[in-house]
């Protein structure tokens, strides 16, 4: 996309935020444009070109928007910047620092630095004078709250370089040349910290994608036990409102074992983020015990803000997912809800008068989302190391019918479904996860099983099956029940009721809001799942339906005080021995 | 409304649809407004030099040689504390007999404000009710609609909401508010002597309905003058928002735009969060917490204008006739406050959120014991008991005629649980246990 002057052209038509420019030159599909306004220029992307009329979508409000009005193309994509500075920033959709934008209310056409431009790093050379180099390659390094932030060869350039100066060690701004590097004919280039990329094109500096093994612990006991994620996995949260996705995935990306966090606010409510923007400062890590704002991004799109920007932002996002996996670490990339993403598309199809798909989503929509999806993944670097983006997405299905578009495309490009059902959130059981319809598709990968069985224990998954198995049954049990009657049924079905309700308290419920109980590391979840199970194999003696109903409530909330207590305390302990004096007089 | 010397008269008008009219003109802006024989209307889309105008009063009787006059504005309103105790229509003109307010001229429908310079929301706000201030207490900034079939109180519970909420400024937006419900609300406020803190923006049934669209923008932007500038508390009442939806999907239709779910414009989801959105918590003290009604249709929530609301809204509070006890309830299974965290056992007493919990699940377990008596299968002596407490929180607490306090509201539900089950049946912390159960 090289040209020597800029394409320029005029406003012809506006239909809300859909502009059409004729055009006096070349222009790209999703180049990005400048239309010039009384206060100030809006940016737009191409989305469709017919002759010299070429369809923008402005990333702002178009109210003013005359015809006539100047617009100027920029001979490149939407593209983010990339280099130290990134962690613990707010950014809008397009990367755009919120905080260093002034005034209280957004001023359309604000666009500002993503990165700090004076601001010094401690640098560290990797590679040496001599280094055969390519995209990717490691330069140095600079220190960024706590992680390695790996100085690249920029992702842009093609073949093999070779290292002709590296900067000694010390301390630059991100745009003081730290390397240059000469090509195959002997041209020198010229390398800072900083580099810029095209958030639609996937980065794949990196050597092969593997298929994921390794569990990404999330502390969330419904996830880790009955339905793990893996690092590089892909997983979808799709529910009803009001059951709860946002504690789930404010949970998720609190507690989760990753290196950086990248939280994508797509259109939904800004006083979560604000909340996250409150609590994160205050909270810490509890791997690194550094404050859990250092490992974040936030990429915030609420609903209000422009809708355009709301589709870009949750490529701005993964395209910072890839730059930081590209440096060897582990991402865990979160976008709140990517339902909101495919109405953007919706919205910009219709303006466009294009024949719709269901729902009048567009007919692409399940190629648009399974090529995100794709992004994700565990890779293996050129130079050995390896760097991981978990993708977990929510959705929110219209009406809560799972049936729609928008669900049924998710569903074909994630590995893991974590379904929230409404009855479960209406009698308060949360996580409201539904531990039979939802699944884990890396659960049958033998990669995934050898590594559970190799760290957490021999037996583990057949554990979780027979978890599985001791759920459905006191399902059908209960519709059994349900149809006839208390003391229509034998008392053996009200044992496994009460046996799958055990479960379904201890285990598959956690309060995200206790202290304790909202993260349960994996030595925990595997000793309280032993612990419960262990009971459900006791053989009991009892009277009556209602003498079994009443032990298994107090064994429940003695199980349930066990939770809430910190792990291994006396309390914790106290309580354990009560519940086996509960369990010695009950059994034969 | 104005018009000005030299101002340039289109008198040509080639298209005209219900509700919008298509004219060649130049110079024009997006979203401008422009009189159109007398008439309100706002430029909804340009090509070239066709410009297409949504008419809000509606094209009966517009002729093709109308004149047509571009204000070269956006909507805009006057803001001023005149502003207060008075009541307007959704062009933002007095329709109480009242003079012209004078003040600064402010465009509505602005920008939004930036997410980091919102302050979290945190201050409890006490109705009275306990299906609100027990099971989804309210929070300054927050948004909540009302789900509630057309035959439900609503308006009667939102204004009592509203004059118990200690807001120093109410705003209502009335939109296809009936003529009785106006007037309604209009003696409520002043019979509370509270009509100086109200400023009201109404579109009723007699007016047309499209005229509905301005009335949120309207009514918000009086808001952030007061919250903003002023830095008050202020409380916008939004009734009804389905009506404002219908008004949407009709100028859709007449645009020839696809529909997307129940006929709704494809923007629906947008066009609601940009109104609800401007709830917000200022750093300052100021505050706009925005209490809407949705009407539903037979408590069906999965028609796209509450589910949508659903989703953009921080909770609902969905309003139901409990035929048990014979009184319209705060449905503790329906509604949600999501900010309630934030406030529940730090500016209420400690055992909050575990009491609030265990009456839910308690509850839970009265609908399954119903389930089984309408089955007609025996009930176990547990059952019996949640159905009788079941009836005693309906009366006692989930009713929407209350007016008690938190701790009022947290002794009532020890007292059930003691009067009706065991310690371990109640599954709360011990610590709480060993503290109220008295």
């Amino acid at each position: 996309m090289e040209r020597k002057n800029k394409t320029t052209g005029t406003v012809a038509g506006i239909i809300a935020n859909l502009v059409i420019v004729k055009v006096d030159g070349p222009v790209a599909q999703n180049e990005i444009g400048f239309i010039y306004h009384p206060e100030n220029k809006l940016m737009a992307e191409v989305i469709k070109i017919t002759g010299d009329n070429v369809f923008v979508q402005v990333f702002e409000s178009t109210r003013g928007l005359k015809i006539g009005a100047k617009v100027e193309f920029e001979n490149h994509l939407l593209e983010v910047t990339l280099g130290p500075g990134i962690l613990s920033r707010n950014y809008d959709g397009l990367q755009n620092d919120l905080d260093k934008m002034e005034g209280v209310f957004l001023k359309r056409g604000d666009y500002t630095d993503p990165l700090d431009r004076e601001k010094k790093w401690d640098w560290t050379p990797i590679a040496k004078k001599g280094d055969k180099v390519s995209a990717g390659s490691w330069l140095g390094e600079v220190p960024e709250n706590g992680n390695p932030h790996r100085i690249m060869v920029p992702f842009k350039m093609e073949g093999v370089y070779t290292v002709k100066n590296i900067v000694e060690a010390g301390s630059y701004i991100v745009d003081d040349v730290i390397a240059t590097v000469s090509d195959a004919e002997g041209n020198d280039i010229q390398l800072t910290m900083v580099q810029k990329w095209p958030v639609k094109v996937a980065i794949k500096a990196y050597d092969n994608k593997p298929r994921p093994f390794k569990l990404l612990e999330t502390g969330i006991r419904t996830m880790d036990t009955l339905n793990p994620i893996v690092e590089g996995g892909t997983g979808f949260i799709p529910g009803p409102f009001g059951t709860g996705k946002t504690v789930l995935q404010h949970a998720i990306s609190k507690y989760a074992e990753a290196d950086i966090v990248i939280i994508a606010a797509c259109g939904e409510r800004a006083n979560e983020v604000v909340e996250i923007f409150t609590e994160f400062p205050e909270l810490e890590d509890p791997r690194t015990g550094r404050k859990l704002i250092e490992r974040t991004i936030i990429i915030a799109n609420t609903s209000n803000m422009p809708v355009a920007a709301r589709e870009a932002s949750v490529y701005t996002a993964m395209t910072l997912g890839e730059y930081y996996r590209s440096m060897g670490l582990k991402v865990l990339l979160m976008a709140d809800s990517t339902s909101r993403w495919a109405q953007a598309l919706r919205e910009m199809s219709n303006r466009l008068e294009e024949l719709p798909g269901p729902d009048a989503f567009p007919m692409d929509l399940t190629a648009i989302i399974s090529s995100f999806y794709a992004r994700a993944g565990f890779v293996y670097l050129n130079n050995g190391e390896s760097g991981s983006i978990t993708f977990i997405g929510t959705v929110s299905p219209a009406g809560g019918n799972l049936k729609e578009p928008v669900t049924e495309s998710t569903r074909k490009a994630a590995r893991c479904f974590y379904g929230l059902n409404q009855d479960r959130a209406d009698s308060k059981r949360y996580p409201a996860i539904d531990p039979i319809d939802s699944y884990s598709k890396y659960l049958e990968y033998p990669e995934v099983q050898s590594y559970l069985l190799e760290r957490i224990g021999e037996g583990w998954l057949d554990k979780v099956a027979k978890t599985k198995t001791l759920l459905l049954r006191g399902r059908e049990a209960m519709e059994q029940i349900n149809i006839l009657g208390d003391d229509g049924v034998p008392m053996e079905f009200h044992e496994r009721f009460w046996n799958s309700e055990l479960i379904d308290a201890v285990i598959l419920q956690q309060d995200s809001f206790d202290d304790v109980d909202a993260n349960c590391p994996m030595p925990r979840q595997k000793y309280m799942l032993e612990k419960v199970l262990d009971i459900t194999d006791k053989k009991f003696t009892f009277e009556t339906f209602e003498d079994l109903s009443g032990f298994f409530k107090r064994i429940i909330n003695h199980l349930k005080q066990m939770n809430y207590a910190e792990w291994d305390s006396d309390k914790f302990r106290n309580y354990e021995a009560e519940l086996e004096d509960m369990m010695k007089e009950r059994l034969n | 409304m104005e018009t000005q010397a030299f101002q340039k008269i289109y008198t040509k008008i080639s298209n005209l649809t219900k509700a919008t009219i298509m004219l060649k003109a130049t110079d024009v802006g997006y979203d401008e407004m422009a009189l159109v024989h007398g008439r309100i209307g706002q430029v909804v889309k340009i090509m070239g030099d066709n410009v297409v105008l949504q008419i809000f009063g509606g094209t009966e009787g517009i002729p093709t040689n109308a004149e047509v006059v571009f204000l070269g504005r956006p909507p805009q309103l006057k803001v001023s504390d005149q502003l207060a105790g008075r009541f307007f229509n959704a062009f933002g003109d007095p329709i109480d007999g009242g003079p012209e307010v004078e003040g600064k001229i402010v465009d509505t429908g602005g920008p939004s404000v930036n997410p980091v310079r919102r302050a979290q929301p945190s201050q409890l706000i006490a109705t009275g009710i306990a299906g609100i201030d027990l099971n989804n207490s309210l929070v300054t900034g927050q948004k909540i609609p009302f789900f509630a079939d057309p035959d439900q109180p609503y308006n009667q519970v939102m204004a009592n909401v509203a004059l118990r909420a200690e807001a120093d400024k109410i705003i209502l937006g009335g939109m296809g508010l009936s003529n009785d419900d106006y007037l309604y609300f209009k003696n409520v406020f002043d019979n509370a002597g509270a009509l100086d803190r109200i400023v009201s923006f109404v579109n009723t049934t007699e007016d047309p309905p499209v005229e509905r669209l301005l009335i949120p923008d309207m009514a918000l932007t009086a808001a952030e003058y007061f919250a903003h500038e002023k830095q008050e508390k202020v409380l916008v009442l939004l009734t009804d928002m389905t009506l404002f939806a219908d008004a949407l999907s009709i100028v859709s239709n007449r645009m020839d735009q696809i529909p997307s779910k129940d006929s709704m414009p494809g923007s629906l989801y947008s066009d609601l969060a940009r109104i609800y959105e401007k709830a917000v918590q200022f750093p300052h003290g100021g505050s706009i917490t925005i209490i809407a009604v949705t009407t539903l249709n037979g408590g069906d929530i999965t028609h796209a204008i509450p589910d949508n609301t659903g989703y953009i809204t921080e909770g609902q509070l969905f309003l139901r006739m409990d035929s048990d006890v014979g009184k319209v309830i705060v449905d503790p299974f329906r509604s949600l406050s999501r900010l309630k965290q934030l406030v529940i056992g730090t500016q209420t007493r400690e055992d909050h959120p575990q009491v609030m919990n265990a009456a839910i699940r308690l509850y839970a377990d009265a609908a399954n014991a119903k389930t089984k008596q309408d089955n007609g299968f025996d009930l176990t002596d547990y059952d019996e008991r949640t159905i009788k407490f079941a009836k005693e929180y309906a009366v006692q607490l989930l009713a929407v005629d209350l007016n008690i306090d938190t701790v009022e509201m947290l002794d009532r539900t020890w007292q059930l649980f003691k009067d009706n089950f065991s310690r371990e049946e109640v599954v709360v912390r011990q610590e709480f246990v060993d503290k109220y159960w008295k």
